[in-house]
């Protein structure tokens, strides 16, 4: 077989078409034959949306190869419809240099799943003292664009602004991780009422809204582009907002868990639900799906965060931050935004697709399905609903918050410069795709 | 009863329960013999992941004085910062034979993830978690207060008309919480005394009445004074200045004591910093109750080891 | 089948009467008389007895009640219950003549619980047992010495006593 012929799927969920793909692209839309040396897939009741694309992914190698590999993470991806995610450069050691992040980016190559965009750290060691080597990264064959101390905040005003202004050298982008550490020392959930009866000590909204507000005023000072990861509160959202209508450069990215679920989950203390930044309140949430339906917030980003079975099965105080995302993205956003109406799915192609690649300055990737586009298609089954379980999750981690949540739409297959990674719901075997990729 | 965990899941009705099981306990100890032979052949562990001699003692008097079988497991120290350490505990001292865990630890929610995580059947009692609830110790200030106020009259009675002002260290203390709950269902008006930097998230939702300042608290002629123990490395992360300062503004002096009328009780949950929050005129008076509250302590938790672990699984689960 | 009244209330005045009789006449010598009803029947029972002795000696006996509740021996195969109280009359039960009073005598375990109980108070000269039914059934080799009606039962029957106080009638029945 040298080509694949997707029949019937509705682009965008708008007109219904055929789509030829061969040689890695989109080689003729419309109503089409299938011709002999095809692989037919029938997309009859399916969406088809350009291959998603997440600017948010902790995929742990090298050195957290207990939760999660390039390989394995990669599999999630495809299997939640990613043909592209950004590596975090929270690893060991930490991505602050060209031979960490070319490292990455081969990986991500050689297994074919997804492409992998390495994020450089901002600062050497994620330490926040000393720039690591922005310019090298950048220059790399990983083609670094997206820099990031996350799961710290680069929190020094002045080494923010040095690499806000260095990055835009580059036309690069810091994407920060808005936490005050003074006021979130020892934090464990949303600071509010709930802290206070559990007993668990708080990470107040202000913690997030004071660095993304200087942040932006940074950003207007400097004129260089920001992103603002994982935004958690509704302040934030103001605050971004206030920052757009002055024209700032700033993006920002919510994560499909924080669009869903709220700090009350932290009453029974089960630790698969202590994330960074912290689940919040209702108003919050509604804030985050309004900001996403009117473009305050650009992006959805999964900050799919992998962990061992020993890292959560503790005490929540002595649990790690983090869950997993990447899988059950698309099937969040799908009950989150389109079943509510505040997004039609070409804006969540946008959120999920074009709009990260754009931020992340990756090339061919968010483009319309159309003839010479190359072929990243993520297929969509909307009308499949399932109770999400562990058995749902492709990576080597099981911290999902969604056991025993209902929630709509299925990957039904997933394409990537040609190549299906996932067919039939089910990922295409490891050698297969490194072949053919 | 299959666990106790927090105050805030018991209703009038079982708290009161338990207090007069406490009497029935209480008579024992005048008794010539003091031990019961309730929980003969009964194992229960003491599992004590942060070091509290005293409520160590105190649990441990109570499950011996029931006949039970008893483990002590002090696993302080750095084999507790290991992740898997909690459930490979917990799952070990099953595996001995364990009826009931009590358990004390640092992380608030140690003793409800024991109760509900699937890791063990054991029945679980909260000897203290963190900053969130230490249970038993409310029970026993209630017990004390009852007994106080009441004699031998206490049985079947709550706490309606009594008025208990707690002053201190209200965020980061488990007893204030478990009081709070326990104190307002069995119908006491309860009022908390603490600068703003001491106070939780969210007291405004409490059933309590807040004041920043201790003199209009004091005013209101309590019944009760309760003194919280301030650790001393919290003046160093600014949530007061000096022990000083503390002492002037929120400390029971000598001159506020003197100040209070003759049938208030001082309650303190120990161990006291004299001169800090407490002063020794405070501490050494007939209206101290300190060392009652411990006495008391070892008839509250035999109560609850035997309400929790003296009946049959299938009944109680 | 309904139940059949085996004892109406003059039969248990009576029975109670008698019983009083014959421990003021097994009493020997100066013995004080301690009258420990198990609850909640027993510790009534108890308090009747000692009223009708009081009437006849006044001043040689007391009544209190003795529970039993943290000393049975089916603890682990019941829900858990709440303890009665004991009351221990003044004097204690030191070199005293203990009568353990309660409404049915039938396995003899309840007694045994009392027993334990009794020895955790202190050491009395004598231990009686007193029961208004003795319905058979022995599990243990005990034995009353004052019984105020003996009622030979199947093990399938029920025998219910009823006392004003406690359930507003005064009757033992037997049913089926
Ligand atoms: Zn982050």
């Amino acid at each position: 077989m040298t080509g694949t012929l997707i029949r019937g799927a509705s682009l965008l969920g708008e007109t219904r078409e055929d789509i030829r793909i061969r040689g890695g692209r989109i080689a003729a839309t419309g109503r089409l034959t299938p011709e002999l040396d095809e692989r037919v897939i029938d997309a009859d009741g399916l969406l088809a949306l350009p291959g998603l694309v997440d600017l948010h992914t902790h995929l742990r190698e090298p050195g957290g190869e207990a939760s999660e590999t390039v390989l394995t993470g990669t599999r999630a991806a495809a299997a939640g419809g990613y043909t592209a995610v950004f590596a975090m450069a929270n690893t060991s050691p930490v991505a602050d240099t060209a031979g960490v992040v070319e490292q990455v980016h081969a990986l991500g190559a050689q297994h074919g799943y997804a492409t992998v965009r390495p994020i450089g750290a901002v600062t050497v060691g994620l330490e926040g003292e000393r720039l690591s080597e922005i310019g090298a990264m950048a220059r790399s064959r990983a083609q670094v664009r997206v820099f990031s101390d996350d799961g710290k905040c680069v929190h020094d005003a002045l080494l923010m602004r040095r690499a806000l202004e260095y990055v835009a050298t580059f036309d690069g982008v810091i994407a920060q991780h808005a936490q005050e550490p003074r006021l979130t020392e020892g934090a464990q959930m949303n600071e509010g009422a709930l802290s206070g009866e559990l007993g668990l000590a708080g990470w107040p909204a202000v913690a997030e809204e004071s660095i993304v507000a200087r942040d932006v005023l940074l950003a207007q000072h400097t004129g260089a582009r920001l992103h603002v990861c994982h935004v958690s509160t509704a302040g934030s959202v103001d605050v971004i907002r206030w920052a757009k209508a002055r024209g700032i450069a700033v993006t920002a990215e919510v994560t499909p868990h924080h669009l869903l679920l709220t700090e009350e989950l932290a009453r029974g203390y089960d630790a698969r639900f202590k994330v960074n930044p912290p689940l919040r309140r209702d108003d919050d949430v509604r804030a985050l799906r309004e900001a996403l339906a009117d473009g305050t917030i650009d992006i959805v980003a999964t900050d799919h965060a992998p962990h061992p079975a020993e890292a959560k099965e503790c005490t929540w105080a002595e649990a790690a931050f983090g869950m997993v995302g990447l899988e059950s993205a698309l099937p969040v956003l799908q009950t989150t935004m389109i079943e509510t109406g505040m997004l039609g799915w070409a804006d969540l192609a946008r959120v999920m697709s074009s709009a990260p690649a754009e931020i992340g300055r990756l090339d061919g990737y968010g483009d319309p399905l159309t003839e010479g586009a190359p072929a990243h298609v993520t297929l969509v089954d909307p009308a499949a609903r399932r109770t999400w379980s562990t058995g749902d999750l492709r990576g080597r981690s099981r911290n999902t918050p969604y056991t025993g949540v209902e929630l709509a739409g299925a990957i039904v297959a997933t394409v990537h410069g040609g190549v299906a990674t996932v067919l039939d719901g089910t990922l295409v075997d490891a050698e297969e795709v490194a072949r053919r990729g | 009863m299959k666990h106790l965990l927090s105050t805030r899941d018991l209703d009038r009705e079982t708290a009161v329960g338990i207090l007069d099981i406490a009497e029935d306990m209480a008579l024992t100890a005048d008794r010539e013999v003091r031990k019961l032979p309730t929980l003969r052949g009964r194992t229960v562990v003491n599992l004590f992941f942060e070091d509290s001699t005293r409520t160590r003692l105190s649990f441990e008097s109570a499950a011996k004085r029931l006949s039970a079988d008893v483990i002590t497991f002090s696993a302080k120290g750095s084999s507790v910062s290991k992740g898997e350490s909690l459930k490979d505990t917990a799952q070990t001292l099953q595996a001995m034979g364990a009826d009931a865990i009590v358990v004390r630890h640092h992380g608030s929610g140690a003793a409800h993830q024991l109760a509900h995580a699937g890791w063990i059947d054991a029945h679980v009692l909260n000897a203290g978690d963190g900053t969130h609830e230490h249970p038993t110790q409310a029970l026993l200030d209630a017990f004390t207060m009852r007994q106080r106020r009441y004699g031998a009259d206490s049985r079947g009675r709550d706490l309606s008309g009594m008025r208990v002002v707690i002053v201190g260290d209200i965020v980061h203390s488990r007893v204030a919480r478990s009081n709070v709950w326990l104190l307002t269902t069995l119908g006491a008006e309860v009022h908390l005394v603490a600068p703003r930097t001491l106070l939780p998230a969210g007291v405004e939702t409490w059933p309590v009445t807040v004041h920043e300042h201790l003199e209009p608290a004091l005013a209101l002629r309590p019944d009760v004074v309760m003194m919280l123990r301030i650790q001393q490395e919290r003046m160093h992360a600014a949530f007061f200045p000096s022990g000083r300062e503390y002492a002037r503004e929120w400390g029971l002096t000598a001159e506020r004591f003197a100040a209070l009328g003759p049938d208030t009780m001082v309650m303190h949950p120990g161990p006291m910093n004299r001169g800090l929050e407490i002063s020794s005129a405070a501490a050494d008076s007939s209206a101290s109750t300190v060392l009652a509250q411990v006495t008391n302590g070892v008839f509250i938790r035999m109560a609850v080891l035997y309400l929790l672990v003296a009946g049959s699984q299938e009944a109680s689960a | 089948m309904s139940a059949r009244t085996v004892l109406h209330d003059a039969d248990i005045a009576r029975a109670l009467r008698r019983i009083a009789h014959e421990i003021l006449e097994s009493r020997r010598g100066d013995g004080r008389l301690v009258l420990l009803g198990i609850p909640t029947r027993g510790t009534v029972l108890a308090e009747r007895i000692q009223a009708v002795i009081d009437d006849i000696e006044p001043g040689v006996s007391s009544a209190g009640s003795l529970d039993i509740t943290l000393y049975r021996d089916d603890l682990a195969r019941t829900p858990t219950r709440a303890p009665q109280p004991t009351r221990i009359p003044a004097g204690g039960i030191d070199d005293a003549i203990v009568v353990l009073v309660d409404d049915v005598l039938y396995s003899g375990r309840t007694v045994r619980a009392a027993l334990d109980a009794l020895a955790d108070h202190g050491r009395p000269r004598a231990v009686r047992l007193a029961v208004l039914v003795d319905r058979g059934h022995r599990e243990l080799p005990i034995r009353a010495d004052f019984v105020g009606k003996n009622l030979p039962s199947a093990t399938s029957e029920r025998v219910s006593v009823r006392l004003a106080d406690v359930d507003g009638v005064e009757e033992v029945t037997i049913e089926p």
